[in-house]
């Protein structure tokens, strides 16, 4: 199942694209095992989650840790921490 | 106990009507004594701005919005709560943010407003870019660490 993964502001900008999707190979349970996985995609996406700790991340359009599950996630976002208001 | 207060929930590009917020909240009530509004506003930074462009997660602005106003109307007794965040291009002088909250009585009101505030700034998906009135290329503002402290002064119960 293709998962989609969608990136705001400078995530954005250094990956290059606003969104995409994604096959996830096996083994990638958690948040922290995607930012892993995405790293090694290419060095677009190494600049973009080379510190991977300051990386926000929203499933299904709500907040989550780096430890949570992404089983069964349709959309998952990727951000820096946020500066609205 | 009066019913459930439903907040008030906007993501929008054009500017809004603080007047005619505060009406939307009070018109036709003679239950509400306090009506606190926050707005926040795009400064030049000494005329160095021309202009912040703010990007949003559509969809979860809303949604993250919508929790935070929830857990304010649980948390704190009142009467109305709207709350309206722009995106796009805003220039300086311009609105950015709106909160307006409604109670009996001033505390409820003032509170309620501030936790809504701390926690949009930290919490919202909104994201400001800013654009150099030189024409320099502009940067992505950096989130502070006190906007995140601010935040965390809400886990502790209210007047405690």
């Amino acid at each position: 199942m293709a998962t989609k993964l969608i990136y705001f502001a400078w995530v954005r900008e250094r990956i290059g694209k606003p969104e995409e999707d994604v096959e996830l190979p096996a083994g990638i349970e958690t948040v922290a095992d995607l930012l892993r996985w995405l790293r090694s995609r290419g060095e677009e996406y190494e600049h973009a989650l080379q510190y991977p700790d300051v990386i926000r991340v929203a499933i299904n359009q709500e907040h989550v840790e780096h430890r949570e599950k992404i089983a069964g996630a349709r959309e998952i976002a990727l951000f820096p921490p946020m500066t609205g208001g | 106990m009066a019913a459930a207060v439903l907040p008030t929930v906007r993501i929008q590009r054009q500017d809004f009507d603080v007047a005619a917020e505060i009406a939307g909240l009070t018109q036709g009530r003679a239950d509400i004594g306090a009506v606190v509004t926050f707005s926040g506003l795009c400064r030049d930074e000494q005329g160095a701005l021309s202009a912040l462009e703010l990007e949003h997660y559509p969809g979860m602005a809303e949604a993250e919005i919508g929790r935070i106003a929830a857990e304010a109307i649980a948390r704190w007794p009142l009467q109305g709560l709207t709350v309206i965040h722009r995106h796009g291009k805003v220039l300086p002088g311009e609105n950015i943010v709106l909160v307006v909250s409604a109670s009996s009585h001033r505390q409820a009101a003032f509170e309620a407003a501030n936790f809504l505030m701390d926690y949009l700034k930290s919490r919202a998906p909104f994201w400001k870019k800013e654009h150099h009135a030189d024409g320099s290329e502009g940067g992505w503002v950096e989130a502070k660490e006190a906007d995140d402290e601010a935040a965390g002064r809400w886990k502790a119960k209210p007047g405690t």
